[in-house]
């Protein structure tokens, strides 16, 4: 059989007895039979294009990280109230004050994620959060998708959801102020277990779609396959496996989708074993953690930010220190995307008392210096918040609550 | 040895699939080749990946050989293309720019006239041995005339007595064209039979050499190059993935970014550079210890240039050669089958070897180079 020229449906009736001709490409300029998507037409077409990697460049750059501050409202609110505030919108827009207006908070962080509430919130003096963010030399960044459900038939295995409307919703973030997006997929391994291809597939694909529509809409999306710290004794290596299939996985759906790897950011798990299992030290995670990135993630993206996902700040800061050893010459930054990690002990010792405020922002300062010296592997302590044990949430499906 | 991956666990003793209560299981259990030779493949990659080296691709079939032999007025003998071969990897010093030598199989299993083997010899320069091992192309039935690439069954047995004879790492050269369309079942079969290979020559002991050829044939543009290449190592680095390749244990062998041979524009070599390096870093990940790029076709000189040009700053993975033609092309015109002209061929050889050499670092001077080097060697529809 050989491949004709397109023709319409009532050419192609005509003309059914005449003999097929060959195909070649002068004949059918338009055609392509091909599987070759455009990967170039995402560039040449799309006018955000060096924006998105001027954007990601910025963010990854040596010895600085992310600010994870994106917890809906509901996930806020059981924060605040384990310090015994009340989850009001002010308290939320205070928390998120005491964080973003931390002097110099901009030596160690260079992009903050925050919920679309916070988005368009001020502090207190009127200022857009936004604009208190760049100038501290922050790039702001949203959080769009709308929270886990369950898939059908698994056993707890999830899906993220918000690709509705999501080309619109970005156009709107990105008027707002918003350089940056971050949408987390969840597998999780259980005793003798990995995730399913059903799993993986649905939150590769939700990725892929996910950044392709961000970068659409010169948003840099940052890329978070979550391989999630749970109850178990699997090996490290069995995690380092299954990271690996997964990165592997939505790193082949970002080509499909035809994603622009240097105007993305990556914010994969670190490599542990399991909740009930021996843990793991330092240059033991950043040996897993480093070999499962060289074989999964092309040089071309410019930062891979780890999430912090239940570990200590401690352990978040010397296992950070331990990947830059155990890679020296990185083609991507190793560095940091961290929430619990950075706010732990910073809400802690705010408590929502006012007499607080400054305490607070200097141990926000301390743990982000750790972490920004880590990045540069130059981490030699002590550390500001030492020997805290892991920082565990529920996984919570039923989409983002407002 | 079965590759046992997790440590006390059960997991490669469950059934692939667990049935529709709780979790199913992916049924591929097992993880990247973690097996008897998984440490000597390292070790041999980055051998041949070392600084200031490259491969000295001299696997011709005998046909082709045939027709290098011709170009000279020799005869297409077993005498004389052991006579050709045995001067090539006799070279004295050889060893200083080349750390790899692909040969066709009557060639590893051939000795030199003063009888040692073609192996020894290159052992004794320092040059890890390798073989070809893919039986060639064929056309694809149902494509755009487009050839897929022979050679799996039998292979795990052939790989084993290469090992045997002193082959330390295989190459298998499968090719995607783009006036052809591509069509997307080329592509495929191109990056799945590469990937079988690959594992297939793993576990045998042999380095593979992954090579999807994209043909220099074609008036397309450097874009439409780039875009093609883009899917072809991407449905590549899949397919290996998918075999539990192990990638610290292969090499590449890309073709560089370029225009197609009948485009109008010719790239500079800084043009190619960027080109090719953005293509690789887009797609191949940082485990893998080297990039040998072929040439296919460019002029001696070509090859050499763009090389240089792709390593004046420092890449995530070796960035070197793998020539046939851009090697010899100049040694055989020099010995042109006369046992007085051997000494002078290979001196041919060491230079345009410490040319290719000085390009991997990046210190490459072009202004010794003869006119001949500047000769393009592309051939319209060329069968390898």
């Amino acid at each position: 059989m050989q491949a004709t020229s397109v023709r319409s449906f009532s050419q192609s009736v005509a003309a059914a007895p005449q003999p097929r001709k060959p195909f070649t490409a002068a004949a059918a300029p338009g055609r392509r039979s091909v599987a070759v998507s455009a990967g170039l037409s995402t560039q040449k077409d799309n006018p955000f294009a060096e924006e998105l990697k001027a954007t990601a460049k910025y963010i990854a750059q040596r010895g600085r990280g992310i600010l994870a501050s994106d917890e809906s409202n509901a996930t806020t609110g059981k924060r605040l109230e384990s310090v015994g505030v009340e989850n009001t919108e002010d308290n939320r827009r205070d928390w998120r004050q005491l964080l973003y207006t931390a002097p110099g908070l901009g030596q160690y962080i260079s992009g903050a994620i925050m919920f679309e509430e916070t988005l368009y919130q001020k502090a207190r003096d009127g200022t857009q959060f936004v604009d208190v963010l760049k100038g501290q030399g922050i790039v702001p960044g949203i959080k769009v998708d709308t929270g886990l459900q369950v898939l059908p038939g698994t056993d707890g295995e999830t899906a993220t959801q918000g690709l509705d409307n999501l080309g619109a919703r970005c156009e709107a973030y990105y008027k707002q102020g918003a350089r940056f997006a971050k949408w987390r997929a969840v597998l999780k391994i259980s005793e003798g277990a990995g995730p399913s291809s059903q799993a993986i597939l649905e939150n590769a694909h939700g990725l892929a779609r996910y950044a392709q529509i961000a970068q659409a809409n010169g948003l840099v999306p940052i890329v978070e396959p979550e391989v999630t710290l749970g109850p178990g004794s699997y090996s490290i290596e069995e995690t380092a496996y299954w990271s690996e299939r997964v990165y592997s996985c939505v790193m082949r759906m970002l080509n499909e989708y035809d994603v622009m790897l240097e105007g993305i950011l990556l914010k994969p798990n670190m490599c542990l074993p399991g909740l009930d299992a021996p843990p793991a030290s330092p240059a033991e995670v950043a040996k897993y953690t480093v070999r499962t990135m060289l074989r999964t993630i092309p040089a071309a993206v410019p930062g891979i930010h780890f999430l912090s996902g239940g570990m200590s700040e401690e352990e978040s800061t010397l296992n950070l220190q331990a990947l830059q050893e155990a890679c020296p010459n990185a083609p991507w930054s190793l560095t940091f995307s961290y929430g619990r990690a950075l706010q732990s002990s910073t809400l802690k010792t705010w408590a929502g008392r006012e007499e607080n405020w400054d305490k607070a922002q200097q141990i926000l300062l301390a743990l982000a210096k750790a972490n920004s010296e880590a990045q540069l592997g130059q981490f030699k302590g002590p550390h500001p918040v030492p020997g805290g044990g892991r920082i565990l949430q529920a996984l919570r499906t039923g989409g983002a609550g407002k | 040895m079965a590759a046992t991956m997790f440590a006390g666990s059960a997991i490669a003793a469950k059934p692939a699939v667990s049935g529709r209560q709780g979790r199913r299981t992916l049924k591929v259990q097992a993880a990247a080749y973690n097996g008897a030779y998984a440490e000597e493949l390292v070790a041999t990659a980055n051998k041949i990946a070392s600084p200031g080296k490259g491969i000295l691709a001299m696997d011709e079939s005998n046909a082709t050989c045939g027709k290098r032999l011709e170009s000279i007025g020799l005869e297409n003998t077993v005498e004389n293309r052991q006579a050709y071969r045995e001067l090539l990897v006799t070279t004295p010093g050889l060893g200083q720019y080349i750390s790899g030598a692909i040969l066709f199989e009557e060639t590893l299993f051939q000795d030199t006239r003063k009888g040692t083997s073609m192996v020894d010899e290159l052992n004794k320069n320092g040059i890890v041995p390798g073989i070809k091992v893919d039986k060639g192309l064929h056309p694809l039935a149902n494509s755009n005339g487009e050839s897929w690439c022979s050679g799996l069954d039998g292979l795990a047995q052939r790989c084993a007595d290469y090992y045997k004879q002193g082959a330390r790492f295989a190459k298998w050269r499968s090719v995607v064209s783009i006036p052809a369309g591509p069509s997307t079942i080329a592509v495929r079969d191109c990056a799945y039979g590469l990937a079988r290979y690959a594992a297939i020559a793993q576990s045998a002991g042999l380095v593979p050499i992954v090579e999807p050829e994209i043909l220099l044939d074609g008036d397309h543009d450097i874009d439409r190059t780039l875009e093609v290449a883009e899917m072809t190592w991407a449905e590549t680095f899949k397919y290996l993935a998918d075999n539990n390749v192990l990638f610290e244990g292969i090499l590449l062998k890309p073709s560089m970014v370029t225009p197609g041979a009948e485009h109008a524009k010719k790239s500079t070599p800084e043009e190619v550079a960027s080109y090719t390096l953005k293509m690789l870093r887009r797609r191949v990940p940082p485990a893998v210890p080297g990039i040998m790029f072929l040439s296919g076709g460019q002029s001696e000189l070509e090859s050499t240039l763009n090389l240089n040009a792709m390593n004046q700053s420092p890449n995530p993975w070796h960035v070197s050669f793998s020539y046939a033609r851009a090697l010899q092309n100049t040694v055989l015109k020099t010995w042109k089958g006369e046992e007085g002209n051997v000494e002078v061929a290979q001196q041919a050889l060491l230079k345009r070897a410490k040319a290719n050499s000085d390009a991997q670092l990046g210190k490459y001077d072009p202004s010794n180079e003869s006119a001949d080097a500047a000769k393009g060697m592309f051939e319209k529809g060329y069968v390898y």
